[in-house]
């Protein structure tokens, strides 16, 4: 590999529009998830002969609402073709899509997201959005080459589906990670789609290094996936490279058991869906008021409220942009933002050791039992002095986890720090008569006054005042140092 | 003439029965019982049913409408009249086979749009009728069961794609009858079988349940064997349905009223009579179907068109409908419904490749292939959207002719009903015989076929077009036309 090839990343995520009561050509509904196999179906998404498509509109709307957050232009004209390949999961042996070619166009184009990666803002271009539906599924017994047969499930087939297609514009695994979380958060924040429902988005990456062969790792169902896969391919490809060999253009599969990705096939040859615009489906004008509508009813979105949190609560765009990509955790902060003023410490508690426990107990947010109440109640009793940063840590989990009243609970276990010098002398006087020969230390070696400290706070179990506790104790030297022993 | 039966009541067209039925509904059972002493008398010599309903089911049947429309009988529009179905409409619980090994034991669980009409207005399905399979072909020839025959003439054709239901109706089986029509197969076989069919506006009937051959000219029709009961079932199926995004957004019109309207005020129309149309059929249609229009000219205005295309039009056709068959009947493929092959030890490939195989026919697997080719990469620029450019082109000429005349007229068919076998000669000669009958499809305008005599004891039939949406213009020509050539309610004889 000469020098450093440039890294070159492009995304094709399906997401489909969760929040629709129905599929997209069809009356069915669209809640399909929990249900047996082949229970949420009709004549028309199995395909049955002479069943004919009939659009959603809402999930025209929602496609409009979302080309309109990534800053795409929007088609005056909704035009829908029919991709053909067989395959047993797709009804009619062909894809009811969109696409941009003689007489036909995608729904929406020329778009970007901004994303904020090791302190940098950078823009990703959107190429197109398409509108299409999803197939169904194939379940095999194991693997596909071990499975003894296939059962093919139709419930998700019909049901509404974007593909977004970026340009190459990422450069790390990183940058992808970004895209997909700020893609995900303005889906989420559109009410489009609940993105943690199962499947309801899956990525195409396609990976290369400027001038080798292009390789697209199909169908990986989770952001960090999408990071591992990448990774993956880099070291792969990287070696190949290196080695002096050939990058294959080709589609690989991920594995996210074994952590790797395998040859699907060769793209010598490429696939010929033969694209014609549906007859089923004559093109409809997309109306200007109909889009003016829609984005005059589009809510705050990421981008507006990172600014906003920046502005209004003086915090930085690193803290806000994580507070902002989790919607919930957002509205969590600024509801306790109502009630408490030190932004940059909630913020701070918030991104930290409370996300990280609210992950390790794999809390979901929106039955949590912790309220923003608890935790302004915690951080005031921090400010307050009550409580030590050592015990609001130790504290927290508990919090989050039960939802304990810190006040309540605080003065009836009389966990909180201890400043009474009464008290704490009295303490001290234990640890220096235990100890000798660490006073001795202390006295010659004003450093060693620290490990006197630790005892003491061993002693309380973290509740002492370290402040109080030294003061006494250096008095005690002093004294002793003064009395010439 | 088939014995016990009463030709008055068999010829009896449907306005004229109704008043008998709400009469006395038990009548019903009647008609019936006369209706299926036809069928078993002449079924097996025409063969124009893939599916026959027992007299017994029937009768049930017409019991229960009579217990639950009890009140509503009056302001049913079909109380009690038996329909012949073309076996490409969906029909729940029936088996639609298309006339195809493929779906040869496929029920369908539920109903076409106009299936659910006629249902509601009180029509009772007596039977599937034969058609070529998946409606390619212009004589019931390629039907995966049997040929259907022509009642006039048990040698001849009936014509095709809707052959069966023709036959049906001009032998007496059925009274009327549903067709679809994507180059003439509804007006084809009319024409043959001395029959009415018309080819409604692009939009005009709800394509929902309709297996579609073309999706881009498929339309459903009414067959029958006077104007007016041709209005009175148009009547039934047209206007808006939701499930089919190319269906018009206007409702149905009373086309019985307006042709009595048009009738008693008798406006005197411009007709343009395509010169080469005439020219290019065999000189017996020709002479009669001169005649005929001759008719319509010492009242009307009768004018010269003229059509500068011939052979573009039948290419440009075939080109987009085998496009659009190639794509409608990928989803044959034996997994979910239809011809079921055993899948062990088979790749998916394996398993689409042998149920295709043996489900389709020669005729199907032929446009299927072509379809494909024509949308591929490479060659789709010189064929599929040459053919579009050339569709707009005839849509723009016909604009222009529609400026100057109010309909146009051309025989139907520009041939006598050939014998069985003799198309299958010739395959090219078979698709020029469409030429008269495409024009409509490609550009959505409504087209009627109008029976007006005979040659040699077959029937000869002109085709009339008009403008979108003015079928009741064509069905006014149709009335006076029938009136003067007393061509209506006329059963065929067999042999």
């Amino acid at each position: 590999m000469h020098s450093n090839p440039k890294l070159l990343i492009g995304l094709e995520v399906h997401v489909q529009l969760t929040k629709l009561k129905s599929k997209l050509f069809c009356p069915t509904p669209a809640d399909y998830k929990k249900s047996p196999p082949n229970t949420h179906v009709c004549p028309v998404c199995l395909g049955l002969p002479g069943t004919l498509p009939a659009v959603n509109r809402k999930a025209i709307e929602y496609a409009i609402a979302v080309a309109k957050a990534l800053n795409c232009e929007i088609s005056d004209k909704l035009i829908f073709v029919r991709k053909h390949y067989f395959y047993p999961d797709l009804p009619k042996n062909y894809q009811i899509s969109q696409y941009i070619g003689p007489g036909f166009t995608a729904i929406a184009k020329n778009g970007y997201v901004k994303i904020f990666v090791n302190g940098k803002t950078k823009i990703i271009r959107i190429r197109r959005i398409n509108i299409e539906e999803d197939p169904g599924r194939i379940l095999y017994i194991g693997s596909i080459e071990a499975s003894p047969y296939s059962l093919i499930d139709y419930n998700r087939s019909g049901i509404s589906l974007l593909e977004i297609v970026t340009e190459p514009d990422m450069t790390s695994p990183k940058e992808a990670r970004a895209f997909l979380e700020k893609l995900i958060a303005i889906l989420e924040y559109l009410g489009v789609t609940d993105p943690r429902e199962e499947g309801a988005f899956r990525v195409d990456a396609n990976i290369s290094f400027e001038g080798f062969g292009r390789v697209e790792v199909k169908n990986i169902g989770s952001i960090k996936d999408v990071e591992r896969a990448l990774t993956y391919e880099i070291i792969r490809q990287k070696k190949i490279v290196e080695q002096g060999g050939k990058v294959e253009r080709e589609t690989r599969h991920w594995d996210p058991n074994k952590g790797i990705t395998i040859t699907l096939r060769s793209k010598e040859y490429e696939e010929d869906y033969r694209y014609f615009p549906d007859p089923d489906l004559p093109p409809m004008r997309i109306d200007k008021n109909f889009i003016e509508k829609i984005s005059s009813a589009l809510p705050e979105l990421p981008d507006d409220r990172i600014n906003r949190f920046v502005r209004q609560y003086s915090i930085d765009e690193y803290r806000a942009t994580i507070l902002v990509l989790n919607k919930w955790l957002a509205n969590f902060f600024e509801e306790a933002a109502k009630i408490y003023s030190n932004y940059k410490k909630l913020a701070d508690l918030l991104i930290t050791d409370f996300l990280r426990w609210i992950n390790e107990y794999e809390l979901m947010p929106e039955n949590l039992k912790v309220t923003p109440l608890h935790i302004v109640k915690l951080l005031k009793l921090w400010d307050e002095g009550v409580l030590s940063v050592k015990m609001v840590k130790e504290l927290l989990p508990r919090v989050i986890k039960e939802g304990v009243d810190i006040e309540t609970y605080v003065v009836s276990s009389g966990y909180m720090r201890i400043s009474d010098r009464e008290y704490l002398c009295k303490v001290i006087e234990e640890v220096i008569k235990e100890n000798p020969k660490a006073v001795r230390d202390a006295l010659s070696n004003p450093k060693a006054i620290n490990y006197l400290v630790g005892l003491v706070m061993k002693k309380t179990e973290s509740r002492a005042d370290p402040q109080i506790t030294k003061e006494i104790i250096q008095d005690y030297l002093n004294r002793l140092r003064m009395g010439g022993s | 003439m088939v014995n016990n039966v009463s030709y008055k009541y068999i010829s009896m067209p449907i306005y004229k029965l109704l008043q008998e039925f709400k009469t006395d509904p038990m009548k019903v059972f009647d008609y019936l019982e006369h209706v299926y002493r036809v069928i078993e008398s002449v079924e097996t010599k025409i063969k124009a049913f893939i599916t026959l309903m027992p007299q017994d089911a029937v009768s049930r049947r017409v019991e229960t409408l009579i217990k639950e429309s009890k009140g509503k009988i009056d302001s049913m529009k079909l109380f009690g009249i038996p329909i012949a179905v073309k076996d490409v409409i969906s029909t729940k619980g029936i088996r639609t086979t298309c006339a195809s090994r493929m779906l040869e034991n496929y029920i369908p669980p539920y109903n076409a749009t106009v299936i659910e009409r006629l249902i509601n207005e009180g029509s009772i399905i007596i039977g599937k009728t034969n058609m070529d399979e998946f409606a390619m072909g212009s004589t019931t020839e390629t039907s995966a069961f049997y040929p259907t025959r022509n009642p006039w003439d048990l040698s001849r054709v009936p014509g095709g794609s809707s052959g069966g239901s023709a036959a049906a109706v001009s032998s007496g089986e059925a009274p009327i009858a549903l067709g679809s029509d994507t180059g003439g197969s509804i007006r084809n076989p009319a024409a043959f079988c001395g029959i009415y069919g018309l080819k409604p506006t692009y939009g005009l009937v709800s394509r929902y349940g309709l297996i579609a051959y073309a999706s881009s000219m498929d339309q459903i029709g009414p067959m029958a064997r006077n104007t007016i009961d041709l209005a009175i079932l148009l009547s039934i199926i047209a206007g808006h349905d939701p499930k089919d995004s190319t269906s018009l957004p206007i409702g149905s019109k009373n086309y019985v009223a307006l042709v009595k309207e048009l009738v008693y005020k008798e406006p005197k129309l411009r007709i343009g009579i395509i010169k080469e149309l005439f020219e290019n059929s065999d000189e017996n249609v020709k002479v009669k179907a001169y005649k005929a229009v001759d008719k319509l000219c010492t009242y009307h205005e009768c004018l010269t068109v003229s059509l500068p295309y011939g052979k573009q039009i039948v290419a440009t056709y075939y080109i987009i409908a085998m496009a659009e068959a190639s794509s409608n009947l990928a989803r044959f493929d034996g997994v979910r419904y239809g011809l079921k092959v055993p899948f062990e030890n088979k790749s998916w490939e394996e398993v689409y490749l042998e149920v295709r195989t043996k489900g389709f026919g020669y005729e199907v697997k032929k446009r299927v292939a072509l379809g494909a080719y024509i949308l591929s990469v490479g060659y789709r620029d010189m064929y599929y959207i040459r053919a579009l450019k050339f569709r707009r082109i005839l849509k723009e000429t016909f604009d222009k002719i529609f400026r100057s005349v109010d309909v146009v007229v051309s025989p139907t068919m520009p041939i006598l009903p050939p014998k069985l076998g003799e198309f299958f000669e010739d395959p090219i000669k078979i698709y020029l015989a469409d030429i008269n009958t495409v024009i409509a499809n490609l550009i959505g305008i409504p087209a009627i076929s109008i029976p007006v005599d005979f040659y040699n004891g077959l029937p000869i039939a002109i085709q009339i077009m008009s403008k979108q949406l003015t079928e009741e213009i064509l069905l006014y020509l149709s009335m006076q036309l029938e009136e003067k050539t007393g061509f209506r309610n006329i059963i065929a004889e067999v042999h």
